[in-house]
């Protein structure tokens, strides 16, 4: 679907609210409520990313310069592994589950019937622009709703990848694809859903929601956050320099730092803080080269505007002079060099905001357990990492930190993980998702109940008397000695 | 003179050179302009009440209490003196969800104009308070969850008479009507959360996939913070239909799962059963934790106060178009919402069934339910032509059978909630094309606030009656040709917050539970599934989003954390640039996860 600038507002409006009442009906006809269409669905799906590997390699090389290797551990093998989890566990997702009823209510039976929402509506980020806009689409498919993709238009190569590619392969009267920049995102907002899944900043996320509230639409806000690295004084050389070797790969791997998981600062104590940046310095050679730019192994900033962002980061004095490794800016290719800062104001932007691209403050403390309180002296982030041996340590992060997610001893790995839900807490959003939880966000549990007409208890219904009174005091007590002794006559 | 397309084209151009001289823009105009609604709030508050009941029967507030010789109390008193505000504070309110930066010009501007005990800067204060105890950490120990969920039981067994007669004050609900839909229902539901709090507690266990191998992790529940629960409440200006009340006693259901899942709590009782809101004040403040659990009351001014504050979660229960509000105001902060709302719920009933029973079973869920004043209560039937006049001499028969010959004085009703709703009620019976239809009932008494217990066969679906939330003892039937277009029928409508079906049928049950979208479903019954704490109860698109009951309230009000744990052996270099083609190998291997093909890459031998 190649959409120009001349197509004019109101055509936009009218093709939104066509391909919306095409949908709807689709949804209304039921086929998208049988498990046998969401495999196939999904099965093409899978066929569409098998097949195209090499153009996503390549939409995304344009779009963010980022290495084949990186592009298939971020985003094609994310995909794959979701489809094939979904793919193998879907009957089980979709059949009812059984409650267990008081024995009081026998032989009435209970379970819990998921059932699809409707017309869903994603929209995807730029930084991941294959698995964060296709990863959500298999839960909703999978739970049987029909949907609309907004890619990020921020990512051109990948969106229009998307817009052309999708409808090839999945059923084009319940998968629809719309590009555009922010006026189409607000048009789409217009339009009554049953679901919006949104990923991206907070700002955002509240017009996002703030939209849906007018229609009472449920959503998902998958936002970021300032997630910290608590890096303890590991003793073991060993240890350390796994470590390191994680926390680069984390930090200036994935996007180069522009993920909503990635490492934004990290937090050590004063007398460490010298040999960690030695060996950060070290292993960033090592993994990047000399030359990190020619590399290939790392991704560009994304645009302009985020390059700029970045650039003003780094402009305050105070927090140049912090500047002890990189920090060289080329602005023609959009390159930014990992860049490591130490202790710059807490005050500056820079520890204020989110970074999200290759600048990784380091703040010291005289004691890692300080790192707590400076954690909770903040939002709420998506993850906290820790590296750490200290059981203590471990123990207190977990239950007096908040976070979407913790991880000990590695970063990034949540996301790869189906059995586990994938979200944000405060600022960096919420619902969540990933494997099972995919298919439950984008499900209503409906609660069903079974009677028959066999057993009736008189003592329901009115009028009412002190009998009745204690049938029902005794029932809801599931007190069923003194129910039998109340109805034979036996307790006063 | 009408005013046609000429006259609006040439007002809009008006506007519109107003707009492009740019002085809208200055903030010194708007604050004038809203300094000059603020006046007419202020300055025409009366015409404004006349005009709101010449259109809708609006009562006014004041004129509500004093009609109620209810005893005096402090809290009442103060009702009444920031009803006089609520007005403007309206106003303020919709500005402020409307535009941040003129909200905050209009709280500016509200500081100044209204002198109320609960202001936001109250609000701000008690919320300040709360997160303080939350921060120290003592709300989330076992012991102190356990202590104030029993604090709530001790409450509801020995202040049952209370509860009961405040219950009757306000809505004149019977003794066991309250027993069973309120204090028995909080009881069980306490009960059950301390049973199992321990389970509900421990971190889940979950299994990793190999590609991070090796590596352990677990689920935990963390509370979320601080939580408001808000029970309906009236919105004036915005809410064309009064907001709806269910249970006033167990709005305190949602206080449970809050408090079992660690928060710290404020719960905003209804002011539409001010006895209840002030029993509840008092009795909360008496039997629990007071730095950690609150109850504010009060009417609009208060709610909109607490809704500007930042919280962790809000769940609100009322109707669609307040819920639109509570939401919008979430959305400023990025809060998550837990809506419960009502809808139209049917009743489908087919032939061939045990009509006594199911008439029974319809009345008790309809009239017996605070007649008919409960989000879940059946709101109309649908039934065959053919069947519909058996059903209706069955539904008169078990009526009689309950509730005597002179339904309108039952001591074993409710009596409507306020003379808002009353004359509601009222309207919806006097519509020309709907008056003629009624088959049983239809007597009202306004004194005393009672309406007897009312069916209409075959009211037009274009009815005022068929187009909104009934949400009193009036029960129309819509009669279809045959049983499946009942399906279609519900279908057509907004997603109601329970839908029941009497059959015998195994076809038409499996074809109801596949094809009828709504909260819950309940086959051969209604209403009980509320009492089931293995169900999640709550509802889907207009009748509301998230659930709760048992654990789903625990779930509700926790965060699930995602806890990885990993050793810092078992490092692979594969996923560490430089990124080379046998690295790629590897990894597709990995992600596919086919042994052979594992070692396959790992020796770099070609795909099989």
């Amino acid at each position: 679907m190649e959409r120009t600038h001349t197509v004019t507002a109101m055509e936009a409006v009218r093709e939104v609210e066509e391909t919306l009442s095409k949908l709807r009906q689709t949804f209304k006809s039921g086929i998208t409520r049988s498990v046998a269409w969401r495999k196939k669905q999904l099965s093409a799906l899978l066929e569409l990313v098998n097949g195209n590997e090499e153009k996503i390699f390549k939409a995304l090389d344009q779009d963010l310069g980022k290495h084949p290797v990186e592009s298939y551990r971020d985003e094609v093998g994310v995909v794959k592994k979701s489809l094939n989890h979904s793919l193998s566990n879907l009957e089980k997702w979709a059949a009812p589950k059984k409650a267990r009823l008081p024995l009081l209510l026998f032989p009435t039976s209970g379970e819990v019937l998921p059932e699809p929402l409707g017309v869903v509506l994603i929209f995807a980020s730029w930084n991941f622009p294959i698995s964060l806009a296709l990863d959500p689409v298999i839960g909703a498919i999978a739970a049987g709703n029909v949907v609309v993709l907004k890619p990020s238009e921020q990512a051109p190569a990948c969106s229009s990848f998307l817009a052309k590619t999708v409808p090839q392969y999945l059923d084009g009267k319940a998968v629809e694809v719309i590009e555009g920049g922010s006026e189409i995102s607000e048009l789409l907002l217009q339009q009554k859903w049953d679901k919006i899944f949104f990923t991206g900043s907070a700002q955002v996320g509240r017009m996002v929601m703030s939209a849906a509230a007018k229609n009472l639409t449920p959503v998902t806000l998958e936002l970021g956050g300032k997630c910290p690295i608590v890096l303890d004084s590991l003793s073991n050389a060993s240890d350390l320099k796994v470590a390191v070797k994680r926390i680069v790969g984390g930090k200036w791997g994935p996007c180069n730092g522009q993920a909503c998981i990635g490492v934004d600062y990290m937090l050590v104590e004063e007398k460490f803080a010298s040999m960690a940046i030695d060996l950060l310095k070290k292993t960033i050679k090592r993994f990047y080269s000399e030359s990190p730019k020619d590399s290939k192994c790392i991704a560009r900033v994304v645009n302009k505007r985020h390059f700029e962002r970045l650039r003003n980061l780094l402009k305050d004095p105070l927090v140049a002079d912090s500047i002890v490794y990189g920090g060289s800016l080329d602005e023609e290719n959009l390159f930014i060099e990992p860049t490591i800062l130490l202790d710059p104001p807490l005050n500056a932007a820079i520890m204020t905001e989110e970074i999200f691209g290759p600048l990784l403050p380091i703040i010291t403390l005289k004691k890692i357990e300080e790192s707590i309180e400076f954690i909770n002296s903040k939002p709420k982030p998506l993850a906290i990492y820790a590296f750490t041996k200290d059981e203590n340590l471990r123990r207190r992060i977990v239950s007096e930190t908040s976070s979407g997610t913790v991880v000990f001893n590695d970063i990034l790995i949540q996301f790869v993980c189906d059995s586990i839900p994938f979200g944000g807490v405060g600022q960096s959003g919420f619902g969540r998702y990933h494997g099972k939880y995919s298919f439950d966000t984008f499900s209503h549990e409906k609660a069903v109940m079974r009677a028959n007409f066999i057993i009736e208890f008189g003592s329901r219904y009115p009028p009412w008397n002190d009998f009745k009174d204690k049938f029902i005091r005794f029932a809801y007590n599931f007190d069923y000695i003194s129910l039998a002794l109340l109805l034979l006559g036996l307790k006063r | 003179m009408y005013f046609d397309s000429k006259d609006a084209l040439a007002m809009v151009e008006e506007l519109r050179a107003s707009y492009n001289s740019g002085k809208t823009r200055s903030y010194e105009w708007r604050v004038s302009q809203l300094k000059n609604l603020v006046k007419v709030a202020e300055h025409h508050e009366q015409e404004i009440v006349d005009a709101l009941r010449s259109d809708l029967n609006k009562p006014e507030f004041e004129a509500y209490v004093h009609e109620r010789d209810l005893p005096t109390s402090p809290s009442r008193t103060h009702s009444i003196h920031i009803y006089s505000h609520s007005h403007t504070h309206t106003l303020f309110f919709y500005l402020s969800v409307s535009s941040s930066t003129m909200g905050s010009m209009a709280i500016e501007e509200e500081k100044q104009t209204a002198a109320n005990p609960f202001d936001e800067e109250a609000a701000s204060a008690v919320v300040k308070e709360l997160r303080a105890s939350f921060v120290s950490g003592k709300t989330r120990s076992y012991q102190w969850r356990v202590s104030q969920l029993k604090g709530i039981v001790k409450l509801i067994t020995k202040k049952e008479r209370e509860i009961v007669d405040a219950l009757r004050s306000d809505l004149s609900k019977p003794e066991l009507e309250s027993q069973v839909y309120e204090i028995s229902m909080l009881n069980n539901s306490c009960k059950l959360a301390i049973k199992e709090l321990k389970k509900w507690m421990k971190p889940e266990k979950v299994k990793t996939s190999i590609a991070v191998f090796p590596a352990s992790a677990e689920i935990v529940s963390e509370p979320l913070g601080a939580i408001l629960v808000i029970s309906a409440w009236n919105y004036p200006f915005c809410t064309f239909i009064p907001d709806i009340l269910c249970f006033p006693v167990l709005s305190l259901d949602p206080v449970v799962g809050a408090i079992a899942s660690g928060n710290v709590v404020v719960l905003k009782p209804s002011e539409l059963a001010p006895a209840t809101s002030s029993l509840l004040a008092k009795l909360l403040d008496e039997y629990m934790d007071s730095s950690c659990i609150r109850v504010v009351e009060g009417a609009v001014a208060e709610t909109s106060a607490l809704l500007e504050q930042k919280w962790d979660k809000i769940c609100y229960t009322g109707n669609g178009r307040v819920g639109r509000i509570v939401m919008a105001s979430a959305a400023k902060h990025l809060t998550p919402v837990l809506l419960e709302l009502g809808g139209k719920s049917p009743v489908i009933v087919d032939s061939g069934i045990n009509l006594q029973v199911a008439c029974r079973r319809i009345i008790v869920g309809k009239w017996g339910c605070n007649n008919g004043q409960a989000c879940i209560s059946p709101d109309y039937i649908i039934t065959t032509k053919d069947f519909a006049p058996k059903l209706v001499d069955s539904l008169k028969q078990e009526l009689e059978n309950f509730y005597g010959k002179n339904q309108l004085e039952s001591k074993d009703l409710s009596r409507i909630v306020n003379p808002h709703h009353f004359a509601r009620l009222t309207k919806l019976l006097d519509e020309d094309k709907v008056s003629g239809k009624i088959v049983h009932g239809g007597e009202t008494d306004k004194t005393n606030l009672r309406i007897a217990p009312t069916i209409l066969l075959d009211v037009p679906q274009d009815s005022l009656i068929m187009s909104e939330e009934i949400f009193g003892p009036l029960l129309p039937i819509l009669t279809v040709e045959k049983m499946e277009d009942s399906f279609d029928l519900i279908n057509s409508g907004t997603k109601p917050l329970a839908a029941y079906l009497f059959t015998n049928k195994k076809k038409l049950k499996e074809h109801f539970v596949n094809t009828v979208s709504a909260g819950g479903l309940v086959v051969n019954d209604t209403t009980i599934h509320l009492a089931v704490p293995s169900l999640p109860f709550g509802g889907v698109g207009e009748s509301g989003m998230g659930a709760y009951h048992g654990k789903f309230s625990f779930d509700a009000f926790s965060h699930k954390k995602a806890v990885v744990y990993r050793g810092f052996f078992g490092d692979a270099s594969i996923r560490y640039p430089p990124y080379t083609k046998g690295k790629l190998r590897i990894l597709k291997a990995l992600i596919s996860g086919g042994i052979s093909s594992i070692i396959r890459a790992l020796f770099g031998w070609p795909k099989a």
